[in-house]
């Protein structure tokens, strides 16, 4: 008897966990961008880029930027693929442009992909910005599964804290109209 | 009592499958949008293969999307080849193995290997799936009629009519030289592949 009663607390809780697990939803513009953390690039111009300097793992609050573009891949899928030579375009714009190339980063997270799957993915498209992997799809699920290409643009305040400025699934089109964009969100607030 | 436990059990047990079933696809490409069936979990591997390492790897002819009928016998000799079974067209992990495998052309290159990709869905089917994916470098092959045909001579086809999701590869004297029959809820992991295929040029 006491056996079953265990039994069904186990399953309230695994439902309880399911449910909260899946209810995760995609973070929206006005929101912040969950606080998750990356490894340190051990590429020492890809952690230059990001202004960082020690070892080991950061949060991305704590990149040097004022904005970060985000984009969540995935080698395996084909507009993804598509895709990274418009995101390698609008890489190029901004390095182009001395008024902004130190306030806006990009980064690009591989949801499910293993290291190596990152690596293919970045010496096929000879991707110039940091690349990272969740294998385990854990910051996919931290923000509600989105389907990839999925850009995240925030803004990184003073105070460490972040505010979500583009959230949104799909192609970015045209990299400079883009750019213009989250240039014109990111002076407003 | 008994029963009155065993009914809640039943519902708390339907409850969790349901919600297993409900979760959502783990990064899904948005070039398929909405089009791809929704699975659930399925049961990892539902079939049990004869075949092992060091086997011959049976021949096979079959039709495949571009037209031409395409036999295993006619890369032995020239090219190492990799087969991979995935469980069926417009789901969820296969959708997303095969264009992976399409930026991955280099590593099958250095291995001087082959890759073909099998499915028990017929030609119309597969055409469709394909042109959803861009262009595919490797030969896609319908194992359709006689149902399954060549995935039962693998020993991999499941009791629901699918293949599994797994790899063989086979060498230059057709002999197999690594099978992975994957949980076919789950990707296998590029590298592995890739190591195998180095593995044959040592």
């Amino acid at each position: 008897m006491f056996k079953k009663i265990i039994f069904i607390l186990a399953i309230c809780a695994l439902t309880y966990y399911a449910v909260t697990v899946h209810a995760v939803e995609c973070p929206a513009t006005g929101e912040a961008f969950p606080e998750v953390t990356l490894s340190v690039p051990e590429n020492v111009k890809e952690k230059n880029y990001l202004g960082l300097e020690n070892k080991g793992s950061f949060k991305i609050s704590q990149i040097k930027a004022e904005v970060v573009i985000l984009e969540i891949f995935s080698m395996y899928c084909p507009h993804c693929q598509k895709e990274a030579l418009l995101v390698n375009e609008l890489y190029n714009i901004i390095d182009n442009r001395q008024d902004i190339k130190e306030k806006i980063k990009i980064i690009g997270i591989g949801a499910g992909n293993t290291p190596f799957e990152v690596e293919v993915f970045k010496n096929q498209y000879d991707i110039p910005f940091p690349l990272f992997h969740d294998e385990s799809f854990s910051i996919h699920e931290a923000i509600g599964d989105v389907r990839t290409p999925y850009f995240f643009v925030f803004k990184i305040n003073k105070d460490g804290t972040n505010e979500i400025i583009y959230s949104k699934v799909g192609t970015i089109e045209d990299p400079e109209q883009f750019l213009n964009l989250i240039l014109k969100e990111s002076a407003k607030k | 009592m008994l029963t009155k436990h065993g009914i809640i059990l039943t519902a708390l047990c339907g409850i969790v499958s349901l919600l297993l079933c409900l979760s959502p696809v783990h990064g899904a490409s948005e070039q398929f949008k909405e089009k791809i069936y929704k699975t659930g979990i399925l049961k990892p591997i539902d079939s049990k293969t004869h075949l092992k390492v060091g086997d011959m790897a049976p021949d096979f002819t079959l039709p495949s999307v571009s037209g031409e009928r395409v036999s295993l016998g006619r890369y032995i000799g020239q090219k190492n080849v990799v087969i991979s079974f995935v469980p069926a067209a417009w789901t969820p992990v296969c959708s997303d193995q095969w264009p992976g495998y399409n930026i991955a052309k280099s590593f099958f290159d250095k291995s001087d290997a082959i890759l073909l990709g099998i499915t028990v869905d017929n030609i119309p089917t597969l055409y469709a799936w394909i042109e959803e994916m861009g262009d595919l470098w490797f030969p896609v092959l319908s194992d359709f009629w006689p149902h399954g045909e060549v995935s039962k001579k693998y020993g991999v086809l499941r009791t629901d009519g699918m293949s599994e999701r797994v790899l063989f590869v086979i060498d230059k004297k057709g002999v197999i030289r690594y099978i992975d029959v994957h949980d076919i809820n789950k990707r296998p992991p590029l590298e592995i592949l890739i190591q195998e295929l180095e593995k044959l040029t040592k």
